[in-house]
């Protein structure tokens, strides 16, 4: 084993207190490379983070004050009631329910049908699985927009237009992605156990449903994860198919907030679209490392 | 005869499982037909015919196709995305390839920097977007307030200014490379160390290392962020749409906001799905190509 340990793939904090060498153990030439290294990337985080810190500092500030040149960095006084001016000025507890409502259908949807399709690929034995599952790949490659205007018609011609249904129906029937991301997980879970469920009496539905799916909540978390944050910050499919104002959803609400107002209360705006984002990145605090999984596992960015 | 019973009992089983198999997979399937399959073909067909919604689709051959190669507008839109392409895609990899080096060099606190950069890339779509209209605002944005400050320099209207327009949504972009820094991260820290010490014994210091094994190991993920940040050029929508609504003068009307608006804009369906072919095979014709050359440049490990 080499001196300098190298840190492993994800979740990496504890080897890195366990396993690093002390800064004053390394050469000198290493010391002035790791000052330099740390001097660059702090400076990127900060940028990184300023309009985050902006968003804050703006939602907070009094209409004048957010026109003033040079800029005040922090507040003089701390608006809170822009908040609650922001979110009565448009029905946002109606969009916020929406947006709930649409969300949480298509994780149940991608939940209830990927792990089962994926589970079916990597595990049971059929003609023609290698060509299907070739074409399971395929549809990843297929730009959306192609399908999206005979979608469209479908859901018209069927009388759903302007419904949540056309947002949440497709996850009802797996996404390629995430089959074949579950897929790659299945195939790392030793098929003997899969053997000895059925030595002991159990159904192929009763080895995937009691053997596979609790040993894939990682996998399933990202599932989770990913079909919450894309839907969650989905703004063409709710433009192109919510009509009345009492079905929008966040992202529709919020960009249609600047038209309403005229001149841009940008200090409102920040607020509403902190609220937008704040289940966002709540949920990427507490679940980073399923956000981290999925782009390892997949080579997808997310 | 005991062999023949236990063998056709095999077959049974086997068939049992197929019939299993196919019933898994059926939900995949039925979505297959009815989302992708029906509408890829009712797409093709639609591309050669003049359909407005209201009235049935009227056979026109390769109308909408030659009248695209005749629309200015389609042609401003393939500009407009092509230069967002090679801007974002080129200055990302640069970008995130830079920073996953400076974090794999075994310096404390790796986890907490892939965090902050990493979290933009939770928060796309409408927020970001007016966010970054707040921040590049000419008059009273931060960014010509730094330019101002730091060098004096008057800065630009940024996504009022036809120049400057698709700089800033490639400025932009770049706030958005932390899923390609977590890949590059993940493969800087799959290479072998026996590797660099084999080099450092040899003498090659750190950037002859970095150029002779790091980068060549690299180009695997490199091919891929090409390949899969050409593809997301040609999805770009939220922003153009929110931000700029492809102003100002068409500037930043990206191949997709056009389409968007051929369709459901102005209702020429036919016309529109003719426009999602040809990205299609725009798209197709540029993974070939990026696959070919690709073995020229792209390191695979032997084996």
């Amino acid at each position: 084993m080499s001196t300098i340990d190298r840190p492993g793939v994800v979740g990496t904090t504890h080897r890195d207190a366990v396993t690093k060498p002390l800064f004053w153990t390394k050469s000198r030439s290493t010391r002035i490379g790791d000052a330099v290294t740390y001097m660059i990337i702090a400076v990127m985080s900060i940028v990184i983070l300023f309009p985050v810190f902006w968003m804050l500092s703006t939602s907070l500030k009094e209409n004048s004050e957010v026109f003033l040149f040079p800029p005040r960095w922090v507040p003089k006084e701390l608006l809170w009631e822009n908040y609650p001016k922001a979110l009565t000025f448009l029905p946002f507890g109606l969009y916020f329910r929406n947006t709930a409502i649409v969300t949480a259908m298509c994780v149940v949807g991608q939940l209830l049908s990927s792990p089962l399709v994926a589970f079916a690929f990597a595990r049971l034995h059929a003609r023609g699985r290698d060509a299907l599952f070739l074409l399971v790949l395929a549809t990843m490659m297929l730009p959306a927009q192609v399908t999206m205007i005979p979608l469209f018609m479908l859901f018209k011609v069927a009388g759903l237009v302007d419904t949540f249904v056309p947002l949440i129906l497709p996850n009802f029937f797996g996404g390629a992605f995430f089959i074949f991301l579950l897929r790659q997980f299945f195939l790392t879970i030793s098929p003997e156990l899969a053997d000895a469920a059925k030595i002991d009496g159990c159904g192929y539905f009763q080895t995937y449903s009691r053997i596979y799916l609790p040993l894939s909540k990682p996998a399933l978390a990202t599932v989770a994860i990913f079909t919450f944050m894309w839907t969650w910050n989905d703004f063409m499919g709710p433009l192109i198919y919510l009509n009345r104002e009492q079905n929008w959803t966040l992202t529709l609400g919020l960009s249609r907030f600047r038209g309403i107002y005229g001149t841009t209360p940008w200090n409102l705006l920040m607020a509403a679209s902190l609220v937008t984002v704040l289940p966002l990145i709540v949920l990427f605090f507490f679940a980073q490392r399923y956000f981290i999984q999925g782009i390892v596992i997949t080579g997808v960015k997310g | 005869m005991a062999l023949a019973t236990r063998k056709s009992k095999m077959g049974t089983m086997a068939r049992q499982e197929e019939r299993t198999f196919y019933l898994f997979i059926s939900p995949w399937i039925f979505g297959f037909l009815l989302f992708t399959a029906g509408p890829i073909m009712a797409s093709l067909f639609f591309s050669f015919t003049f359909y407005d919604v209201v009235t049935p689709p009227r056979w026109i051959g390769i109308g909408n196709y030659t009248g695209l190669l005749a629309d200015e507008l389609f042609w401003q839109s393939l500009k407009v995305t092509a230069l967002y392409a090679a801007g974002s895609v080129f200055l990302g990899i640069a970008a995130s390839l830079f920073i996953a080096i400076l974090l794999n060099r075994n310096i404390r606190g790796v986890s907490i920097f892939r965090t902050i950069f990493y979290l933009p890339s939770v928060i796309s779509g409408v927020a970001v977007s007016l966010l970054f209209m707040w921040i590049l605002n000419s008059d009273f944005g931060v960014v010509n307030f730094v330019l101002w400050k730091l060098f004096r320099i008057q800065g630009p209207t940024w996504l009022m200014s036809q120049t400057w327009v698709i700089p800033s949504m490639v400025f932009m972009s770049l706030w958005g490379i932390g899923g390609s820094i977590v890949l590059y991260l993940a493969r800087l820290q799959g290479i072998p160390t026996e590797l660099f010490e084999a080099a450092e014994i040899d003498g090659a210091n750190y950037w002859r290392r970095l150029r002779s094994i790091t980068l060549p190991l690299m180009t695997p993920v490199i091919f891929f962020n090409m390949l899969t940040g050409v593809i997301g050029s040609f999805q770009v929508f939220t922003q153009a749409y929110v931000m700029t609504n492809g102003g100002p003068n068409n500037a930043s009307l990206f191949y997709i906001l056009y389409l968007y608006r051929n369709a459901f804009r102005y209702w020429r369906m036919g016309y529109a799905s003719a426009q999602a072919w040809i990205m299609f095979l725009i798209l197709l014709v540029l993974t070939v190509i990026l696959l070919r050359t690709s073995s020229r440049w792209v390191y695979y490990e032997a084996g």
